[in-house]
C-alpha cells in the first residue's frame, strides 16, 4: 500500500526521520498567506485550521475551569460533614460544572476537530463558509464570560443543575438572565457551526469521495451536525420560556397560573437526549479512524457502521422520557420509553462489536492514540451496560437521580467522549505540528488518566446502589468509604491531566519531525497532505488517484 | 503455545460468564461498604431488586464475552510479535446478523419482565388507606387520609447541628447522620397503602429505597405509588429527596417507621386523642411549614392544586 511519489510510509508505528527532507519547501509554502499579528491572524481568521485551534484551545481551557469546579466538589465529599463549601454554593458548583464542561469543553473540541479534519479529510481547502466560522466561534468567549460571571453576582449562579427544571431555576436571581443569554449565544454558535459542517461535507468533497466513501468521523459529525440543527433552537425555546416566566409574568411551567412544571422536562430531553448524542457520535467517528489504523486493517463492517450511527441518531429522538421515569408518567408511555431506550443497545452493540472484529486478525500497535481508543472501547461500554440497567423503568425508580446515574453519565463523558477526544488530539497532532509529542510521557497521562478515572467514577456506582442521591453537599456516614476513594481518584484524575497541555507544548514548539503519514496503517487524505498541514491546503481537489489511494480501507461499491 | 494459552484463558472466560447465570437472583452479600442496592421490604422493591440482578448479570456475562474477545484480539495480534493484518476481512453480512438478532434476544429477556414490574408499581388499586405526601423546601409533611392527623417531618436537631459549615461536631458522633427526622411516617406492615405525592413550592422526589419508591413531588401533580410491606419486616428505614430542591436538598431526608397493624392503630388513635387535647399544636405545625416554605425572594409556585 505504500505509496511512491510520497514519503515512505514508516515502518515502525512513527519514524522520526523518514520524512524529513521532504518538508523543507512545505514549510515555507505552509507559512505563506499567513497574517500576522494578533488581530490579522486570530480576531479575524477565515481559516479552518487556525479557528480549529481556537476551538481546541478554548476548550481545553474550559476543561481545566470546569474541572476545578470537579475538584471543588470532590474536596467537598472527601469526607461527611460541610468543610469548605456552603450548600448553595455546592449547587453553583455542580450546576456550573456540567455547564461549562458540555458547552464549553466537549461541544467546542469537537467543532474544533471537525475544522482541522474534514477539510482535509474530504479534499476540501476549507470549511464552505469561513465568515460564519470565524463568528461562530467568536459567540464562545462571550458567552462563557456572561456564564462564568453570573457566579459572581448577587444572589448567586445558577444552582438548580444544568437541567434547569423549574420552578427551581426561576427561583435564581440576577444569574438566570446571563445565563441564558450565554446558552442563547451558545446555541447560535452550534448552529452556526453545524450548518458549516453540513455544507462543507455536501458540497466541497472531493470528486469521487461519495457519501458511503467518506471517513467514519466525517460521517459522524454529519449525523451530529443535523441532530445540533435539530434540538438547539428546541433548547433555545425552553430556556427562553424560562425567562418569560420570571421576568414577564407568563406560566409557561408554573402550575399555580396554570403551566405545567413537567412539559419544561419534555421539551428540555427532547434536546437533552439528542445532545447525548452530540457529544459521543464524533468520539465514535475518532475511534473508528484510529482503530483501523493501529490494526493496520480497515474497519470492519464500515456500512454498518455508518447505518448503526444513522439509527442511534434517529433513537436519539424518541427517547427522552426515560429521563422523567419518575415524574408519573401514564405506564403506557414509561412502557414506551422503556422499550425504545432499551433498542439503543442494539446499534451501539453493533459499533462495539465491529470496533472489536476490526482488531481481530489486525496488526495491533500500542501508540498513545490506540491506548486512548482501546479504554474509549472498554470503559464506553461499561457506561453502556449501566445505561441497559437504567433503561428498565422500575430499576430506574432506584437508580433516577442518585449517584448510580452520575457513575453511568461520566463513564459515557469522561472515557468517553473525553478519551475519544484526547485519543484524536494526540491521532492528528504530529500532522498538525509536524513533530511527534513525548511517547513516553504521552503514555504515562494514559496510564495515569486510565487507572484513576475507574477509581474516580466506578466507586460512584456502589453508592447510589446504596441509596446517595446526586447533587448533595454532605452525606450520612455510611457513604463515607467509597466517598474518599472517589475522591482520591478524582484528584489524581485532576492532576494527571496537567501532562496534557505539557505535552502538545512541547510538542508544537519541537520535537522530532513527523512524516507525512505520521502512522504506519494511516489511511485518509490528511495523511496525503506534509506534516505539518500547509497552511492552505487541498487548494486542488486531490487527483482521482490519490483519493483512491488515500480513500480509508473498506470495500469498494459499486 | 502462547497462542494456546491465550485460547484457553478467552474459554475459560465464556465458561465464567455462562457459570454466573444461575446465580440470577442471588442475594448479594452486604459488606460494611456497601456495594448492591437493598432488595427491600415489600413484594415490589424485591421484583425491583430481581430486575436490577438480571441486567446486572446479562451485563456481566455480555462483558465477559465481548470484553474476552477484545482482549485475546489484542495480545494475539500484536504488531511487535509480527502479526499480519488480515486485510480482507472488511465485513461479513452472516456476523452482522448474528450479533444484531442475539442482543433482540437478549433485551426481550429483560423487557418482559420490566414491562411486568412496572404494570405493578403502577397498579395502586384495593388500597387500604392513603397518605399525602407534600414535600417543601426543605422539610416533607405526612397527612392520613381520612383522619385529621398530619405533621411535618424535619431533619432531626442533632443532624441539623452537626451539618452546619464547620460545625465542629463529628458527623460520626451522631446516630444516623443526615438520616433521621424529628417525626418519622409511621405506618402499617402487611397493608396496602397508597402514597399521594405532591411538591409545595418546587420540585422534589421520595425516595424510600426499601419501599422501592422513588416518586417527584411536583407542583400541580399528585402522584400515586404504592407498598405493602411484609409483616416480619417490622423496623425503620430511611431514605432521601432525591430530586434537586435547592440550597438544602440533602437535608430533608425521609424515615419510614413500620409497625404491626395494631400497633398502628393504637398510635393513628393516640395521635387523634392528642390532637382533640390540642388541635392547635399539629395544625400550627402544618401551618408553620406552609409559611416558612416559600422563604426565599423568588416566587414559588402556590400549592393551591396540591390542596
Amino acid at each position: 500500500m505504500a505509496n511512491i511519489e510520497h514519503a515512505p510510509a514508516a515502518m515502525s508505528g512513527y519514524d522520526a526521520h523518514a520524512g524529513h527532507d521532504a518538508h523543507a519547501g512545505h514549510d515555507e509554502h505552509a507559512d505563506h498567506g499567513k497574517p500576522h499579528g494578533f488581530w490579522g491572524r486570530w480576531m479575524t481568521s477565515t481559516n479552518h485550521k487556525d479557528i480549529g485551534t481556537m476551538y481546541l484551545v478554548f476548550s481545553c481551557t474550559m476543561f481545566f475551569i470546569g474541572g476545578s469546579f470537579a475538584m471543588l466538589i470532590r474536596a467537598e465529599l472527601f469526607k461527611p460533614g460541610l468543610q469548605f463549601l456552603d450548600p448553595a454554593l455546592f449547587n453553583v458548583l455542580t450546576t456550573n460544572h456540567a455547564l461549562i464542561m458540555i458547552f464549553g469543553a466537549v461541544m467546542p473540541s469537537f467543532v474544533g476537530l471537525a475544522n482541522w479534519m474534514v477539510p482535509m479529510q474530504v479534499g476540501a481547502p476549507d470549511m464552505a463558509l469561513p465568515r460564519m466560522n470565524n463568528f461562530s466561534f467568536w459567540l464562545l468567549p462571550f458567552a462563557f464570560t456572561l456564564l462564568i460571571g453570573s457566579i459572581f453576582v448577587p444572589g448567586g449562579g445558577m444552582a438548580g443543575g444544568w437541567t434547569l427544571y423549574p420552578p427551581l431555576s426561576v427561583q435564581t436571581g440576577y444569574a438566570l438572565p446571563m445565563a441564558i443569554f450565554a446558552i442563547h449565544l451558545m446555541g447560535a454558535s452550534s448552529i452556526m457551526g453545524a450548518i458549516n459542517v453540513i455544507v462543507t461535507i455536501m458540497n466541497m468533497r472531493a470528486p469521487g469521495m461519495s457519501l458511503i466513501r467518506m471517513p467514519l468521523f466525517v460521517w459522524t459529525w454529519l449525523i451530529t451536525a443535523f441532530l445540533l440543527i435539530a434540538v438547539m433552537p428546541v433548547l433555545a425555546g425552553a430556556v427562553t420560556m424560562l425567562l418569560t416566566d420570571h421576568f414577564f409574568g407568563t406560566s409557561f411551567f408554573n402550575a399555580a397560573g396554570g403551566g405545567d412544571p413537567v412539559m419544561f422536562q419534555h421539551i428540555f430531553w427532547f434536546f437533552g437526549h439528542p445532545e447525548v448524542y452530540i457529544m459521543i457520535l464524533p468520539a465514535f467517528g475518532i475511534v473508528s479512524e484510529i482503530i483501523p489504523t493501529f490494526s493496520r486493517k480497515p474497519l470492519f463492517g464500515y456500512d454498518a457502521m455508518v447505518y448503526a450511527t444513522a439509527s442511534i441518531a434517529f433513537l436519539s429522538f424518541i427517547v427522552w422520557a426515560h429521563h422523567m421515569f419518575t415524574v408519573g408518567l401514564p405506564v403506557a408511555s414509561e412502557t414506551f420509553f422503556m422499550f425504545s431506550t432499551m433498542l439503543i443497545a442494539i446499534p451501539t452493540g453493533v459499533k462495539v462489536f465491529n470496533w472489536s472484529a476490526t482488531l481481530y486478525k489486525g496488526s495491533i500497535s500500542y501508540e498513545p492514540p490506540m491506548l486512548w481508543a482501546i479504554a474509549f472501547l472498554i470503559m464506553f461500554s461499561i457506561g453502556g451496560f449501566s445505561g441497559l440497567m437504567l433503561a428498565l423503568a422500575p430499576a430506574d425508580f432506584q437508580y433516577q437521580d442518585t449517584y448510580f446515574v452520575v457513575a453511568h453519565f461520566h463513564y459515557v463523558l469522561v472515557p468517553g467522549a473525553i478519551f475519544g477526544i484526547i485519543g484524536g488530539v494526540y491521532y492528528w497532532l504530529p500532522k498538525w505540528t509536524g513533530h511527534m509529542y513525548n511517547m513516553t510521557l504521552a503514555k504515562w497521562h494514559f496510564w495515569l488518566s486510565t487507572v484513576f478515572v475507574n477509581v474516580l467514577f466506578f466507586p460512584q456506582h456502589f453508592l447510589g446502589l446504596a441509596g446517595m442521591p446526586r447533587r448533595i453537599p454532605d452525606y450520612s456516614t455510611q457513604f463515607a468509604d467509597w466517598n474518599m476513594v472517589s475522591s482520591l481518584g478524582g484528584f489524581a484524575f485532576g492532576a494527571s491531566q496537567i501532562l496534557f497541555p505539557i505535552i502538545i507544548w512541547q510538542c508544537v514548539h519541537g520535537g522530532v519531525r513527523a512524516t507525512d503519514r505520521v502512522w504506519e496503517g494511516a489511511r485518509g487524505l490528511e495523511w496525503e497532505l506534509p506534516s505539518p498541514a500547509p497552511y492552505h491546503s487541498w487548494t486542488e481537489a486531490p487527483a482521482y488517484s490519490i483519493l483512491e489511494h488515500g480513500a480509508p480501507m473498506h470495500e469498494t461499491h459499486g | 503455545m502462547k497462542t494456546r494459552k491465550m485460547k484457553i484463558h478467552s474459554r475459560l472466560l465464556t465458561a465464567a460468564a455462562s457459570g454466573l447465570a444461575p446465580a440470577l437472583f442471588a442475594p448479594a452479600a452486604h459488606a460494611a461498604w456497601t456495594l448492591n442496592l437493598t432488595p427491600g421490604i415489600d413484594q415490589v422493591s424485591r421484583d425491583i431488586y430481581g430486575l436490577h440482578m438480571l441486567a446486572f448479570w446479562w451485563s456481566v456475562g455480555i462483558a465477559a464475552v465481548v470484553f474476552g474477545f477484545m482482549i485475546y484480539s489484542m495480545v494475539r495480534f500484536r504488531h511487535s510479535k509480527g502479526a499480519v493484518p488480515d486485510t480482507g476481512l472488511t465485513h461479513s453480512t452472516r456476523v452482522e446478523v448474528i450479533w444484531t438478532t442475539i442482543p433482540v434476544l437478549i433485551l426481550i429477556s429483560m423487557a418482559i419482565p420490566a414491562a411486568r414490574v412496572l404494570v405493578e408499581t403502577a397498579d395502586t388499586a384495593g388500597a387500604q388507606m392513603s397518605i399525602r405526601v407534600t414535600g417543601y423546601q426543605w422539610r416533607w409533611t405526612y397527612e392520613y387520609v381520612g383522619t385529621p392527623v398530619k405533621f411535618v417531618s424535619s431533619l432531626d436537631r442533632r443532624s441539623d447541628a452537626a451539618r452546619q459549615l464547620d460545625s465542629g461536631i463529628d458527623p460520626f458522633s451522631v446516630p444516623n447522620y443526615l438520616l433521621s427526622v424529628d417525626h418519622p411516617l409511621v405506618v402499617p406492615a402487611g397493608v396496602k397503602v397508597r402514597v399521594l405525592v405532591t411538591g409545595g413550592d418546587v420540585i422534589h422526589s421520595w425516595w424510600v429505597p426499601a419501599l422501592g419508591i422513588k416518586k417527584d413531588a411536583i407542583p400541580g401533580y399528585v402522584n400515586e405509588a404504592w407498598f405493602d410491606v411484609d409483616t416480619d419486616k417490622l423496623g425503620t428505614y430511611r431514605g432521601q429527596c432525591a430530586e434537586l430542591c435547592g440550597r438544602d436538598h440533602g437535608f430533608m431526608p425521609i424515615v419510614v417507621q413500620v409497625v404491626s397493624k395494631a400497633d398502628f392503630e393504637k398510635w393513628l388513635a393516640q395521635q387523634e386523642a392528642d390532637l382533640k387535647k390540642a388541635p392547635a399544636t399539629a395544625a400550627t405545625t402544618v401551618t408553620t411549614a406552609l409559611a416558612a416554605a416559600p422563604a426565599l425572594d423568588a416566587a414559588p409556585a402556590a400549592p393551591a392544586t396540591a390542596n
